[in-house]
């Protein structure tokens, strides 16, 4: 069977758990098992409706205490759920959450563990799972050579893939454990997209010249409902904030658009960047580095053409 | 306080990654290695900001690593760690490896234990979880602040779309990221005194590995780019929405 970790913040499933759901339910599907869940905590998603991303089964531990995550309890409590449920394959997303718990998790189950996995996994000889390295720069095919396998998959990999079907519930009870964490305060930018569950990223560099200029970055995410997100130097001169800057030692994302603005392409900006489905670059400079790792590109000033840009794109959805 | 701060080797950012016999095994040639930033810059820096408030702090550092790791090491510590562990074996598996600096943290008895949010090679982020797991502490990953007070961490984390801060009684284990200090230079003193510093070779534990990488493959090339005049931009919304489906 198939268990897919269902991460959860504020009482909300998160899109990068429906992703997870989606691909644990192919993997499934693959192995001739079934597609089933673990959520810990309580939501106010309708649950019966994740049959429609592939889940059968969904197994909760309906504990209030569990809204809030404490990576040691969420451990314990996902070794206990994993063995009562018999899994041999744990799906997690690789994003906050995921990269905090799955490896322990494994480490309990004495599993082998991929984290940022790429794609479903060759079972035809073996269980070979592809993930990126080098910061985005490679591929490395793993083997995971223990009976019990654990993969969490990059964000944005897989996408959403919605079916027929229907998933059954099944309240599931476990002794939770002390909380090992406290916490005290939790700071939510409004309105922001979170850069690594964006479809869309608008990103701004150096060439902006200064923080007092993101007014086009910002109207231009904001027609396309895009996060934003910045090169290194930009959030290291405080320009913007450090959850912005993207790259080999910042975030790293992939997703279906990142339009780079005033970025030259530096090779540690590309390697957080260049697994994005389609990448725009608009630089005054036709000699940047970025055009070449770039799918569509502007030679020039960003100040005339981001403005120009926004109008049309909001001419467009009109 | 005891403090132990995991160090790992990695290839420079700007090396050329390629590989060899038969896409089996990562070219080193030419590769310049440093210490992996979230480690140097991140964990170590914020230890030793830490020992400077507090000289009761000692740090310890950690490399699982053969003996050409010893360079990087040795930076570490010029940077400012006590003393340092060299763990006698190179793995590609990060339960090898975590296994191995568990037994080491077992016998120290550390207060604290930091690692850098992930590698810049393997990207795995999987070490500091899995000494979670096997050592069954606490663990805050991707923190970006922290403050001692006694023997409780009150440590900011990176949440979707922000952050929260939470306390943490020790010990225990964090993964540092950006914001958590500032890179340094090592200077002249601290490269001398680090000559000194003990740097202790111990063999490892028998311990199986979990994975084994098959092979390795670049990303496929972009076929070039298609470029826009500047005053066209309504050709670049178009060819973003019909040819690209970018939204
Ligand atoms: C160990 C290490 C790790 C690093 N990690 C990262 C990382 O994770 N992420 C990262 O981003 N960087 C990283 N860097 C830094 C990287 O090497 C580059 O220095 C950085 O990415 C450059 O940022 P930039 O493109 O914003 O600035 P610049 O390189 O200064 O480029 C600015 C660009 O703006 C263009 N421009 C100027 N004015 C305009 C205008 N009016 N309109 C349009 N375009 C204009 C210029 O032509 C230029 O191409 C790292 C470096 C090291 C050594």
């Amino acid at each position: 069977m198939v268990l897919i970790y269902i991460d959860q913040a504020d009482q909300q499933i998160k899109k990068s758990s429906l992703e997870a759901i989606s691909y644990g339910a192919a993997l499934a599907k693959q192995l001739g098992v079934t597609a089933e869940g673990i959520l810990l905590g309580t939501v106010t998603d309708d649950l019966a409706s994740l049959g429609k991303y592939g889940l059968q089964k969904l197994h909760q531990v309906a504990d209030a205490s569990l809204n809030h995550f404490d990576a040691k309890v969420f451990t314990q409590v996902l070794t206990e759920a994993a063995k009562a449920a018999n899994a041999s394959v744990l799906v997690f997303a690789h994003n906050l959450n995921g990269k905090a718990i799955a490896p322990a998790v494994a480490v309990k189950l004495h599993a082998g563990i991929v984290t940022g996995a790429n794609s479903l996994p060759d079972t035809s000889n073996g269980f070979t799972v592809t993930k990126t390295v080098f910061s985005g720069k490679a591929f490395a095919q793993i083997n995971i050579d223990t009976p019990i396998k654990v993969i969490s998959i990059n964000q944005n990999c897989f996408g959403v893939h919605l079916q027929e079907g229907a998933c059954a519930l099944e309240a599931l009870s476990i002794a939770i454990p002390a909380a090992s964490t406290k916490v005290t305060t939790t700071h939510k930018v409004e309105g922001e997209i979170p850069l690594t569950e964006a479809n869309l990223v608008v990103s701004g560099g150096r060439g902006l010249k200064g923080p007092e200029n993101w007014g086009i970055i910002e109207d231009l995410a904001k027609v396309l409902g895009a996060a934003t997100a910045c090169s290194r130097p930009v959030s290291d001169s405080d320009w913007r904030p450090h959850h912005e800057h993207v790259g080999q030692t910042g975030v790293q994302v992939a997703p279906n658009l990142y339009i780079a603005v005033g970025i030259s392409g530096a090779i540690q900006h590309l390697a957080g960047v260049n697994r994005s489905k389609t990448i725009v670059v608009i630089n005054k400079d036709p000699e940047a580095p970025f055009f070449k790792a770039a799918d569509y590109g502007i030679v020039g000033d960003a100040f005339e053409v981001l403005p120009a840009l926004t109008a049309a794109i909001q001419k467009s959805k009109a | 306080m005891k403090l132990l701060v995991c160090i790992s080797k990695t290839p420079d950012t700007t090396s050329k990654i390629a590989f060899t016999e038969g896409n089996t095994k990562f070219d080193e040639n030419g590769v310049q290695w440093i210490i992996n930033p979230y480690d140097e810059w991140y964990a170590l820096v914020r230890a030793i900001e830490m020992k400077e408030q507090d000289p009761a702090v000692t740090i310890h550092l950690v490399t699982v690593g053969e003996a050409d790791a010893e360079p990087i090491i040795r930076k570490a510590l010029a940077l400012g760690g006590d003393e340092a562990i060299r763990i006698n074996i190179q793995s590609n598996d990060s339960f090898v490896v975590a296994s191995q600096i568990a037994a080491i943290a077992k016998e120290g008895a550390y207060d604290l234990i930091l690692t850098g949010k992930e590698t810049i090679d393997y990207n795995s982020a999987c070490i500091g979880s899995m000494l979670s797991g096997l050592l069954d502490m606490p663990f805050v990953s991707l923190a970006n602040h922290m403050v001692l007070n006694g023997n409780t961490a009150t440590v900011k984390r990176e949440i979707e779309g922000g952050e929260e801060t939470c306390e943490v009684v020790l010990p225990a284990i964090v993964s540092c990221q950006k914001g958590m200090a500032e890179q340094r230079i090592p200077n002249m003193r601290g490269i001398m005194a680090a000559r000194t510093k003990p740097l202790k070779v111990v063999e490892p534990i028998a311990v199986q590995a979990t994975t084994s990488i098959k092979t390795y493959d670049l990303p496929p090339a972009k076929s070039g780019v298609k470029l826009v005049a500047a005053d066209n931009v309504e050709e670049l919304v178009r060819l973003l929405k019909e040819e690209a489906k970018a939204f």
